[in-house]
Protein backbone atom coordinates (compact mmCIF):
# COMPACT_ATOMS: atom_id res chain seq x y z
CA UNK A 1 0.00 0.00 0.00
CA UNK A 2 1.21 3.45 -0.82
CA UNK A 3 1.72 5.61 2.22
CA UNK A 4 2.00 9.32 1.81
CA UNK A 5 5.22 10.71 3.22
CA UNK A 6 4.11 13.51 5.49
CA UNK A 7 7.63 14.53 6.28
CA UNK A 8 10.07 15.13 3.46
CA UNK A 9 13.78 15.75 3.67
CA UNK A 10 15.44 17.35 0.69
CA UNK A 11 19.19 16.90 0.71
CA UNK A 12 21.03 17.50 -2.53
CA UNK A 13 24.33 15.70 -3.02
CA UNK A 14 27.39 17.74 -2.14
CA UNK A 15 25.55 20.58 -0.47
CA UNK A 16 25.82 21.65 3.15
CA UNK A 17 22.16 22.23 3.88
CA UNK A 18 18.87 20.41 3.84
CA UNK A 19 15.17 21.16 4.13
CA UNK A 20 12.80 19.25 6.38
CA UNK A 21 9.21 19.87 5.42
CA UNK A 22 5.99 18.72 7.08
CA UNK A 23 2.29 19.51 6.89
CA UNK A 24 0.37 19.40 10.16
CA UNK A 25 -3.24 18.90 11.00
CA UNK A 26 -2.94 21.83 13.41
CA UNK A 27 -3.63 25.55 13.24
CA UNK A 28 -0.39 27.44 12.76
CA UNK A 29 -0.41 28.96 16.26
CA UNK A 30 -0.55 25.48 17.80
CA UNK A 31 2.34 24.35 15.66
CA UNK A 32 4.32 27.40 16.69
CA UNK A 33 3.54 26.82 20.37
CA UNK A 34 5.05 23.35 20.11
CA UNK A 35 8.39 25.09 19.56
CA UNK A 36 7.91 28.14 21.75
CA UNK A 37 6.60 26.58 24.95
CA UNK A 38 9.02 24.57 27.09
CA UNK A 39 6.24 22.33 28.35
CA UNK A 40 5.38 21.15 24.83
CA UNK A 41 8.99 20.92 23.65
CA UNK A 42 9.72 18.61 26.58
CA UNK A 43 6.87 16.32 25.55
CA UNK A 44 7.37 15.87 21.85
CA UNK A 45 11.16 16.00 21.89
CA UNK A 46 11.12 13.79 24.97
CA UNK A 47 13.76 15.89 26.56
CA UNK A 48 14.40 17.76 29.76
CA UNK A 49 14.24 21.47 28.98
CA UNK A 50 16.87 23.06 31.14
CA UNK A 51 16.31 26.44 29.58
CA UNK A 52 14.16 27.94 26.84
CA UNK A 53 14.37 31.67 26.65
CA UNK A 54 12.14 31.96 23.62
CA UNK A 55 12.72 35.45 22.27
CA UNK A 56 14.96 37.20 19.76
CA UNK A 57 18.51 36.99 21.16
CA UNK A 58 17.42 34.29 23.55
CA UNK A 59 18.81 30.78 23.97
CA UNK A 60 17.96 27.23 24.93
CA UNK A 61 19.44 24.12 26.45
CA UNK A 62 17.96 20.62 26.46
CA UNK A 63 19.24 17.51 28.17
CA UNK A 64 18.14 14.13 26.85
CA UNK A 65 18.83 10.72 28.31
CA UNK A 66 18.77 7.93 25.74
CA UNK A 67 17.41 4.45 26.48
CA UNK A 68 20.93 3.21 27.19
CA UNK A 69 21.44 5.88 29.80
CA UNK A 70 23.63 8.14 27.70
CA UNK A 71 23.15 11.84 28.42
CA UNK A 72 23.11 14.26 25.49
CA UNK A 73 23.05 18.02 25.68
CA UNK A 74 21.58 20.17 22.94
CA UNK A 75 21.94 23.91 22.96
CA UNK A 76 21.75 26.97 20.81
CA UNK A 77 21.19 30.67 20.51
CA UNK A 78 17.87 32.00 19.31
CA UNK A 79 18.55 34.74 16.82
CA UNK A 80 15.04 35.80 15.91
CA UNK A 81 11.47 34.83 16.70
CA UNK A 82 8.40 36.08 14.86
CA UNK A 83 5.25 34.57 16.31
CA UNK A 84 3.55 32.03 14.03
CA UNK A 85 6.00 32.91 11.26
CA UNK A 86 9.65 32.23 11.85
CA UNK A 87 12.33 31.09 14.25
CA UNK A 88 16.01 31.55 13.41
CA UNK A 89 18.36 29.74 15.75
CA UNK A 90 21.57 27.80 16.05
CA UNK A 91 21.57 24.19 17.16
CA UNK A 92 24.31 21.96 18.45
CA UNK A 93 24.48 18.54 19.93
CA UNK A 94 27.35 19.14 22.30
CA UNK A 95 30.33 16.87 21.66
CA UNK A 96 29.13 15.47 18.33
CA UNK A 97 31.10 15.93 15.13
CA UNK A 98 28.11 17.47 13.38
CA UNK A 99 29.03 20.88 14.74
CA UNK A 100 26.75 23.86 15.22
CA UNK A 101 24.12 24.44 12.57
CA UNK A 102 21.90 27.34 11.71
CA UNK A 103 18.21 26.57 11.48
CA UNK A 104 15.53 28.70 9.88
CA UNK A 105 12.04 27.49 10.75
CA UNK A 106 9.22 28.79 8.57
CA UNK A 107 5.68 28.40 9.89
CA UNK A 108 2.83 28.80 7.46
CA UNK A 109 -0.95 28.59 7.82
CA UNK A 110 -2.44 26.49 5.02
CA UNK A 111 -6.03 26.75 6.24
CA UNK A 112 -7.51 27.61 9.63
CA UNK A 113 -6.82 24.10 10.84
CA UNK A 114 -3.79 23.09 8.80
CA UNK A 115 -0.27 24.38 8.74
CA UNK A 116 3.17 23.69 7.36
CA UNK A 117 6.64 23.77 8.80
CA UNK A 118 9.75 24.09 6.72
CA UNK A 119 13.07 23.77 8.50
CA UNK A 120 16.09 24.92 6.56
CA UNK A 121 19.17 23.51 8.29
CA UNK A 122 22.57 24.86 7.27
CA UNK A 123 25.69 22.95 8.28
CA UNK A 124 29.24 24.25 8.31
CA UNK A 125 30.21 21.91 5.49
CA UNK A 126 28.88 19.02 3.42
CA UNK A 127 30.97 16.72 5.66
CA UNK A 128 29.17 18.03 8.73
CA UNK A 129 25.85 17.37 7.08
CA UNK A 130 26.99 13.85 6.24
CA UNK A 131 27.88 13.25 9.89
CA UNK A 132 24.39 14.35 10.86
CA UNK A 133 22.65 12.08 8.37
CA UNK A 134 24.67 9.07 9.44
CA UNK A 135 23.94 9.50 13.11
CA UNK A 136 20.25 8.54 13.30
CA UNK A 137 20.97 5.21 11.60
CA UNK A 138 21.56 3.40 14.85
CA UNK A 139 20.74 5.25 18.00
CA UNK A 140 18.29 7.70 16.56
CA UNK A 141 15.83 5.09 15.43
CA UNK A 142 16.27 2.92 18.49
CA UNK A 143 15.68 5.94 20.61
CA UNK A 144 12.60 6.99 18.71
CA UNK A 145 11.09 3.53 19.07
CA UNK A 146 11.88 3.32 22.76
CA UNK A 147 10.43 6.79 23.18
CA UNK A 148 7.21 5.85 21.44
CA UNK A 149 6.81 2.81 23.66
CA UNK A 150 7.56 4.84 26.73
CA UNK A 151 5.00 7.48 25.82
CA UNK A 152 2.51 4.75 24.97
CA UNK A 153 2.77 3.29 28.44
CA UNK A 154 2.59 6.73 30.00
CA UNK A 155 -0.64 7.56 28.19
CA UNK A 156 -2.19 4.18 28.93
CA UNK B 1 27.87 32.01 -11.76
CA UNK B 2 25.57 34.09 -9.58
CA UNK B 3 22.67 33.65 -11.97
CA UNK B 4 22.93 29.90 -12.21
CA UNK B 5 19.74 28.29 -10.97
CA UNK B 6 19.86 26.62 -7.62
CA UNK B 7 18.77 22.98 -7.74
CA UNK B 8 17.94 23.05 -4.10
CA UNK B 9 15.60 25.99 -4.40
CA UNK B 10 14.05 24.46 -7.48
CA UNK B 11 13.07 21.37 -5.55
CA UNK B 12 11.89 23.31 -2.53
CA UNK B 13 8.86 24.58 -4.47
CA UNK B 14 5.80 22.28 -4.26
CA UNK B 15 4.56 23.00 -7.79
CA UNK B 16 7.95 22.19 -9.24
CA UNK B 17 8.06 19.00 -7.21
CA UNK B 18 4.68 18.07 -8.67
CA UNK B 19 5.96 18.75 -12.17
CA UNK B 20 8.94 16.49 -11.55
CA UNK B 21 6.61 13.75 -10.36
CA UNK B 22 4.40 14.20 -13.41
CA UNK B 23 7.20 13.72 -15.89
CA UNK B 24 8.95 11.04 -13.87
CA UNK B 25 7.50 8.19 -15.93
CA UNK B 26 7.09 9.80 -19.34
CA UNK B 27 8.01 13.03 -21.05
CA UNK B 28 5.23 15.58 -21.61
CA UNK B 29 4.69 18.81 -23.52
CA UNK B 30 4.36 22.08 -21.61
CA UNK B 31 0.64 22.13 -22.45
CA UNK B 32 0.07 18.62 -21.11
CA UNK B 33 1.91 19.54 -17.91
CA UNK B 34 -0.02 22.80 -17.50
CA UNK B 35 -3.32 20.90 -17.88
CA UNK B 36 -2.61 19.30 -14.52
CA UNK B 37 -2.47 22.57 -12.66
CA UNK B 38 -4.97 25.25 -11.85
CA UNK B 39 -2.31 27.92 -12.12
CA UNK B 40 -2.01 29.95 -15.29
CA UNK B 41 -0.07 28.50 -18.18
CA UNK B 42 2.70 31.16 -18.03
CA UNK B 43 3.27 30.26 -14.37
CA UNK B 44 3.81 26.64 -15.31
CA UNK B 45 6.10 27.75 -18.15
CA UNK B 46 8.12 29.74 -15.67
CA UNK B 47 8.47 26.70 -13.41
CA UNK B 48 9.57 24.62 -16.39
CA UNK B 49 12.10 27.24 -17.30
CA UNK B 50 13.59 27.16 -13.81
CA UNK B 51 13.69 23.36 -13.81
CA UNK B 52 15.37 23.39 -17.21
CA UNK B 53 17.92 26.01 -16.22
CA UNK B 54 19.07 23.97 -13.27
CA UNK B 55 19.11 20.84 -15.45
CA UNK B 56 16.58 18.86 -13.45
CA UNK B 57 14.55 18.71 -16.63
CA UNK B 58 15.70 18.21 -20.22
CA UNK B 59 13.96 19.46 -23.34
CA UNK B 60 13.42 16.90 -26.04
CA UNK B 61 12.49 17.89 -29.58
CA UNK B 62 9.90 15.45 -30.95
CA UNK B 63 8.80 16.55 -34.38
CA UNK B 64 7.18 19.94 -33.87
CA UNK B 65 6.69 19.44 -30.18
CA UNK B 66 9.01 20.05 -27.30
CA UNK B 67 8.74 17.45 -24.59
CA UNK B 68 10.01 17.83 -21.08
CA UNK B 69 11.84 14.91 -19.60
CA UNK B 70 13.27 14.24 -16.17
CA UNK B 71 17.05 14.41 -15.99
CA UNK B 72 17.58 11.33 -13.87
CA UNK B 73 21.29 11.92 -13.32
CA UNK B 74 20.67 15.31 -11.78
CA UNK B 75 17.83 13.97 -9.71
CA UNK B 76 20.08 11.41 -8.12
CA UNK B 77 19.74 12.47 -4.54
CA UNK B 78 20.87 10.83 -1.36
CA UNK B 79 17.45 9.33 -0.74
CA UNK B 80 18.46 6.03 0.86
CA UNK B 81 21.00 7.79 3.02
CA UNK B 82 18.47 10.35 4.17
CA UNK B 83 15.66 7.92 5.03
CA UNK B 84 16.55 7.14 8.69
CA UNK B 85 16.95 10.84 9.34
CA UNK B 86 13.58 11.49 7.72
CA UNK B 87 11.92 8.75 9.76
CA UNK B 88 13.31 10.24 12.94
CA UNK B 89 11.69 13.56 12.13
CA UNK B 90 8.50 11.92 10.96
CA UNK B 91 8.14 10.24 14.34
CA UNK B 92 8.94 13.43 16.20
CA UNK B 93 6.42 15.39 14.17
CA UNK B 94 3.77 12.70 14.56
CA UNK B 95 4.16 13.06 18.30
CA UNK B 96 4.10 16.82 18.10
CA UNK B 97 0.84 16.65 16.20
CA UNK B 98 -0.66 14.14 18.60
CA UNK B 99 0.29 16.15 21.69
CA UNK B 100 -0.88 19.49 20.33
CA UNK B 101 -4.20 18.01 19.23
CA UNK B 102 -4.90 17.10 22.84
CA UNK B 103 -4.67 20.73 23.91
Amino acid sequence: MYMEMKTTVTAIDGRQDLIISRKFDLPVHMLYQAFADAHFVAQWMNTYVEKLDHRSHGSYEFVTTDPLGGVHRFAGAIHEVIENKRIVRTFEMIGSDVGATMEVLHFEALTETKSQLQMHVIYQSAENRGAQLKMPFAWGLNMAHARLEEIGTKIL
Amino acid sequence: MQLRRDVFQAIADPTRRSILLLIASNSLTAGAIAANFETARPTVSRHLQILTECELVKQLQQGREVHYQLNVEKMKEVAAFVEPFRLLWEQRFDRLEEIMKQQ
